[in-house]
């Protein structure tokens, strides 16, 4: 008879996952191996809820694995460390992002892009290399291989850093590789939620002029006098959409709904570059007289390898840059995903787990 | 043949052939050019490629074409008569003008040596020049242009095969450079065998690259490797040949123009690979976020290259032997040429012998 996920593996555990594609989140009992030679168990503090959390218990990309333990926005206390850990000891502040486990020995692996290694698998919703499922950090604790386990720098706070992990490095990343980052170059971010607010923050710390691209002028006031972007731009105003063409030298555009690339690839300057974040499930559609025109470009970016994850909330620290958050309890999640779903966050809901997830 | 009323008489007669309207057919046809500016050179046309781009005009599938219409940018010619101020060629030099015969002059890409991406780049033919006429192209006797956006063809260049080079050569040997796929560890995959990508594929042989061409069916496959000398042959209606090249590729130039499926092209490249689109596609892609994202993967579009690029493509061609595979054709065959383009039955450009062919045709 199959394993259940309570007996799967030697430690009990608790956290709320789903079990169908109504998405609804409930308590949910399942396990996780021994701390292993190379595991660091995480007693998990705050866990960010991320757009791909709700994808995913929706199964809108027909890809999960129910029951569903999500979560990869992982804060926590590292309380068990194994002897060939080198890089943490217990009681260590520690993040856990969105992968958990990679081949360690590819091209990918060895240039540190464990994020593009073929076998990387995912901190939830995964099969891990033992054949045994992932379940992510709407859970008690979590234990990682020490090669996907950051340290949290010291004045990052935990719960408004947690976002970071995963909307943090999914803009950062891009941002360094497409070379967004020399001062005085126009960035337009598209979509103002969980990736959009810190790319804004992040562009502003790269010295880069921002713009905030919405389908509504809701969140103007505060892009610009709370985010600090430069200017905001409403996609419904035809004469303001028009005076922008061809000013921008790229755009992140982190729109998870199905959008029209026309109008933005309009907005980029010869050469310019966006970059499609956003994963709606029905394909986007692209017009190519833009890309000839102006040797334009649409690319896409999948988070970061760790070595960089690292590089991003040492920088984010430094900078001070961490999320705008509403802190949720676990019993809260339903509402939360439902209100995730109509965008109505400011700008990463949290949960503070260690404080609210408590067996029943 | 007949002046046609309305058309703003200018002052030097040219002879040439037009369509008068969106069949496309093209007959002789006289009309007048300008005189020399200060800044220009008038070139005696020898010889004009047939571009795809001129089928589209010819028919209007643009939705921009100006009746009637003399197609032509690929031109290789003689100067005859070169104005006060010119500094870049003398009479009797051998010169090439292509896609562009104007540009704002002032902008970033002008500035930047991207005259082909400038807003107001004007095409040489069915462009308006800056007076307000009409641009006719190389289907004619002669052209005159700003000296800026014509280039010197070096003498070891035969002149009938160098052609090509000023449209379809530029735009391969653009994306090959700007997206870093020239080079002996790099491996190209080039869509469609037609005027663009068989240059194409010399090009990369001579920077180095490995090169793939990925075309739909098998006919061209002797061609390609043993006329061409590309290092691979990939039929993309062959699944099993196409889940083998998954994940080789750092770069796909696609030259088709037809619509097609560009996501199976995806997959065939490395993670950071980036797919090129050149053909004038009028239908958008659809395109999954997700195969972007997983490999980090681009799709990016490039056309013609600059003034000074082309330059610097043409001296590269001359240096490495680089000529297009050519059919030459007389001025009066022109119409069945076309007919023969839409259905790619050519190896692989049709160029015009204009100098020896044009004038018998005016009565």
């Amino acid at each position: 008879m199959a394993k259940s996920p309570e007996t799967e593996h030697p430690n009990k555990v608790f956290g709320w996952g789903a079990r169908d594609k109504s998405g609804v989140l409930s308590p949910f009992h399942f396990s996780r191996r021994d701390n292993g030679e190379n595991d660091v168990t995480v007693k998990i503090l705050f866990c960010g809820v991320c757009h791909t959390d709700l994808h995913t218990i929706k199964n809108d990309w027909g890809y999960t694995y129910y029951p569903v333990v999500p979560g990869h926005e992982i804060v926590g206390i590292a309380t068990k460390v194994g002897k060939n850990v080198t890089k943490f000891k217990e009681g260590d502040r520690v993040g856990v992002g969105v992968i958990a486990g990679s081949c360690q020995s590819c091209e990918s692996c060895d240039q540190d892009l464990e994020n593009y290694c073929p076998q990387m698998s995912f901190t939830y919703n995964a099969i891990a290399s033992d054949g045994t499922k992932n379940y992510g950090g709407y859970s008690e604790n979590i234990v990682v291989d020490q090669r996907f386990v950051l340290r949290f720098p010291e004045n990052l706070p935990s719960d408004s850093g947690a976002p970071l992990l995963c909307a943090g490095i999914t803009v950062y990343s891009p941002m360094k590789y497409y070379g967004m980052t020399e001062a005085g170059k126009h960035l337009g971010v598209a979509g103002l939620g969980g990736l959009g607010h810190v790319a804004v923050k992040i562009g502003k710390a790269f010295g880069l002029k921002v713009t905030v691209i919405s389908s509504s002028s809701k969140k103007e006031e505060e892009a610009i006098n709370h985010l600090g972007a430069d200017s905001f731009l409403v996609t419904t105003d035809p004469q303001k959409m028009k005076a922008a063409i061809g000013t921008m030298d790229y755009i992140i555009d982190t729109i998870s709904a199905v959008h029209a690339l026309y109008p933005l690839l309009g907005l980029l300057k010869v050469n310019g570059k966006l970059i499609a974040l956003g994963l709606p499930e029905k394909p986007l559609e692209l017009p190519m007289f833009p890309l000839v025109l102006g040797r334009k470009m649409v690319g896409g970016s999948d988070v970061g390898g760790l070595k960089e994850t690292q590089e991003m909330l040492d920088f984010c620290a430094k900078h001070n840059i961490t999320a705008d958050i509403e802190l949720i309890k676990m019993d809260e999640i339903n509402s939360a995903m439902e209100r995730l779903a109509k965008s109505d966050v400011r700008y990463r809901f949290v949960i503070d787990v260690a404080n609210s997830l408590s067996p029943p | 043949m007949e002046r046609l009323s309305g058309e703003k008489a200018q002052s030097v007669e040219a002879f040439g052939w037009a369509a008068r309207d969106s069949s496309g057919h093209l007959s002789p046809f006289v009309f007048s050019r300008r005189k020399t500016g200060e800044e220009e050179v008038r070139v005696k046309v020898l010889y004009c490629g047939i571009c795809h781009s001129d089928l589209h005009c010819l028919k209007n599938e643009w939705h921009s074409s100006t009746y009637p219409l003399v197609p032509g940018h690929e031109i290789v010619g003689e100067v005859s008569e070169i104005g006060s101020k010119v500094s870049k060629f003398s009479i009797g030099d051998k010169v090439g003008v292509g896609c562009i015969v104007d540009s704002c002059r002032t902008c970033e890409s002008c500035r930047e040596d991207q005259e082909n991406y400038c807003t107001k780049a004007v095409a040489t033919y069915n462009g308006v020049h800056h007076d307000g006429t009409i641009n006719y192209g190389g289907y004619s006797d002669h052209i005159v242009v700003d000296e800026r956006y014509a280039v010197k063809i070096p003498h070891t260049l035969p002149l009938a095969s160098a052609a090509p080079l000023l449209c379809a050569g530029i735009s391969m040997y653009s994306p090959m450079k700007y997206f870093g796929l020239a080079g002996p560890d790099k491996h190209v995959g080039i869509v469609g065998l037609g005027g663009l990508g068989h240059i194409g594929v010399r090009f990369a042989k001579a920077f180095g690259t490995k090169v793939t061409v990925i075309s739909s069916t098998t006919g061209k496959s002797k061609d390609a490797l043993e006329t061409l000398g590309a290092d691979g042959f990939l039929v993309s209606t062959d699944e099993d040949q196409m889940k083998a090249a998954m994940g080789t590729m750092d770069g796909i130039i696609d030259t088709v123009s037809a619509s097609h499926s560009i996501s199976p092209l995806i997959g065939l490249l490395k993670s950071n690979g980036k797919l090129v689109l050149l053909g004038a596609t009028e239908k958008p892609f659809d395109i999954s976020a997700f195969s972007l994202i997983l490999g980090r993967k681009s799709i990016a579009g490039s056309g013609i290259g600059g003034m000074q690029e082309t330059q610097e493509m043409i001296d590269f061609a001359a240096e490495h032997g680089i000529k297009a595979e050519i059919e030459i054709i007389s001025m009066d065959y022109v119409n069945t040429a076309i007919d023969r383009l839409a259905k790619g039955d050519v190896r692989y450009r049709f160029v015009i012998d204009i100098a020896n062919t044009l004038a018998a045709t005016r009565s």
